[in-house]
């Protein structure tokens, strides 16, 4: 009887060991609700450096060109010169000086990032109010304002992703923190 | 006690400040009044032995309001923006340390940095997705996520651009210069609890928070943290989060940089690398003298400040004062503070206010003597792996005067004959 028991006991661990493992795998709330494909859909806006995340379209440096003029240039200059918001040109060849001037030209690493920032923050009175189209032409102008781009680039999800920026390979991590020598202290 | 203790530095002996307990404990409750406003003009009508007004008549009933406020003397007690910025909502106002006692800010205090303002967000019309590298993308609405079994945590947040590498004057106060920093109880649930109901995926190395805000603010945090300690909490201090903290919902990384704790979190997106936002590239990354730029400097290291006295106070009396200050370390306990009244020559061990916890404010003091010579205030913090709060110079001398970010320089207040406090430029 004993023995029949143990038996059954050592079946039912061997049995539900598996059960056990895959159990971790499942929710253990069962809180929340399967998120749906057209919920993503409208919510899923960021774009990977490599591209992953960029939407259908396309946009001209000379689409760019009246699209920043009438939504951008009030804040960012006609050329990009700033004033009285960021400076979006220029600065190449500055970074190791004592006034380093950071811009999309002279520090931004991924071209992709100027598409996801635009996209989801600007214009600032009007955020997420872009087409696809219409960011990607803001792209292609400001590129070529930096001179990254020819005056007859088309920025699409397969030419975007392979811009090179000036700075692509300024950026070091991992972090090196602590760096600085410790003083001796009592 | 002999005189001894009151040495040429001005600190008073450990044992001769016990034995003025008594005499701490009676002019606490006057600071305010002392330091920050002048001699009330008014009549001695309220002073002994004239009955004040106050107790001839019933005060003001109760929920009057409703929702309490400080008492109107405190009306100065106040946030202020950090500098003048192009605009008000992509902008930052700090918490007026100088003001504060312990280690909690108070809600309506706690330091602000936004990107796009403070969104109007209905609870009941906002939602948490976490999708990518999941088995199983999952829509959270706030009712979802607030019956998760909860934890309250109290921890410091402090904004990476806190504290200036130049630009500061002799006007600074220490509202200005450290007062991107505020610590709260903050109230959730672990982001590995609700990571574990979607199902983390091996290869998931980095998750994108992404806030509901109009800059849709989006950093990468890397999948260990998110594993470890970090928290998605919709409390402060108590109550829900105030607006400007991500009502309904923010990120908490414990001892890492402001901007990454996401305020009014809307989506958790799991990938296997970083997603390189505009504010992990050309924001919030610390440019170093040979031109290249450091990415992914998450922890906030060690740091600490004398708040009283400080910056733009004025002792009017020589005597006893408590120096008293806040310390904190984004990787970990904090485990010592000394002080110098002499600029850094001499330094005494601070006493440490219990309860010292990790990646939170801790609370030191040391008394002091002053007796109408100038001194220099300094403070410097250790934590718990050893690292100690560096001089500025020391900090400059590697990192140069444009990284923007992550000053965590030793701050010296200066103290004239005539009792002005100033910042040492």
């Amino acid at each position: 009887m004993r023995s029949r028991s143990l038996a059954a006991l050592i079946l039912a661990v061997l049995l539900l060991a598996p059960g056990c493992l895959w159990a971790q795998d499942a929710p253990t709330y069962g809180l929340g609700r399967p998120a749906t494909p057209e919920e993503l859909a409208g919510w899923d806006i960021d774009v990977r450096a490599d591209g992953q995340g960029l939407p259908p379209g396309s946009g001209s440096v000379r689409d760019g060109l009246t699209v920043y003029a009438e939504r951008c240039a009030a804040c960012h200059g006609d050329k990009g010169e700033g004033n009285p918001m960021d400076r979006l040109v220029g600065g190449t060849g500055t970074l190791a000086s004592a006034n380093p001037v950071r811009t999309v030209g002279s520090f931004w690493p991924y071209a992709t990032t100027l598409f996801d920032y635009v996209r989801r923050a600007m214009p600032l009175n009007a955020p997420q109010s872009l087409t696809a189209d219409q960011v990607y032409a803001v792209c292609a102008y400001l590129l070529y304002l930096n001179q990254i781009v020819p005056a007859e680039a088309v920025l699409n999800p397969e030419t975007l992703p392979k811009v090179q920026m000036p700075n692509r390979h300024g950026f070091t991590s991992p972090d090196p923190r602590p760096d600085v020598p410790r003083h001796a202290s009592p | 006690m002999p005189a001894k203790p009151v040495s040429l530095r001005g600190l008073v002996g450990r044992r001769a400040f016990l034995s003025r307990g008594a005499i701490l404990a009676g002019s606490a409750a006057g600071l305010g009044t002392l330091f920050r406003r002048t001699a009330s003009a008014q009549s001695d009508a309220n002073l002994p032995p004239h009955v004040p007004q106050w107790m001839t008549e019933q005060g003001t009933p109760i929920v009057s309001p409703a929702y309490g406020v400080p008492s109107p003397f405190e009306h100065d007690v106040v946030r202020r923006p950090r500098a003048k910025t192009r605009t008000m909502t992509a902008a930052s106002s700090c918490t007026p340390l100088q003001d504060l006692h312990g280690i909690i800010t108070p809600n309506g205090l706690h330091f602000e940095r936004h990107h796009a303002g403070v969104p109007a967000i209905d609870p009941d019309a906002h939602r948490l997705l976490v999708h990518g590298l999941v088995e199983r993308p999952v829509t959270f609405t706030m009712n979802d996520l607030m019956r998760f079994p909860s934890v309250s945590r109290l921890h410091f947040l402090e904004c990476s651009g806190n504290s200036f590498w130049t630009g500061t004057t002799a006007k600074s106060t220490v509202q200005e210069t450290h007062g991107l920093l505020s610590c709260c109880e903050w109230t959730g649930v672990l982001l590995s609890t609700v990571l574990a109901e979607a199902g983390v995926k091996e290869n998931a190395k980095w998750i994108l928070a992404e806030g509901a805000d109009a800059a849709g603010l989006s950093r990468s945090v890397p999948i260990e943290k998110a594993l470890d300690d970090a928290l998605l909490v919709y409390a402060q201090n108590g109550e829900r989060l105030r607006p400007e903290q991500g009502y309904p919902l923010r990120l908490l990384l414990p001892g890492y940089e402001g901007n990454m704790n996401v305020k009014w979190l809307r989506r958790l997106k799991l990938g296997d690398q970083p997603f390189e936002t505009r504010e992990e590239t050309s924001k919030y990354t610390d440019l170093m003298p040979d031109g290249t730029a450091r990415q992914f400097t998450f922890v906030m290291e060690a740091k600490s400040v004398i708040t009283f006295p400080s910056g733009g106070l004025q002792l009017h009396d020589h005597g006893f004062y408590e120096i008293s200050g806040l310390a904190w370390s984004g990787r970990g306990r904090i485990t010592r503070v000394d002080v110098s009244t002499d600029g850094g020559a001499n330094w005494e061990q601070a006493q440490l206010q219990e309860p010292i916890l990790t990646k939170c404010l801790t609370r030191f003091r040391v008394p002091w003597r002053w007796a109408g010579s100038p001194a220099r205030l300094q403070s410097r913090a250790i934590d718990e792996t050893g690292y100690e709060q560096p001089d500025r110079a020391d900090l400059v001398a590697v990192r140069g005067l444009n990284s923007y970010y992550h000053c965590n320089a030793i701050q010296e207040w200066q103290v004239s004959a005539d009792g002005a406090i100033t910042n040492a430029v």
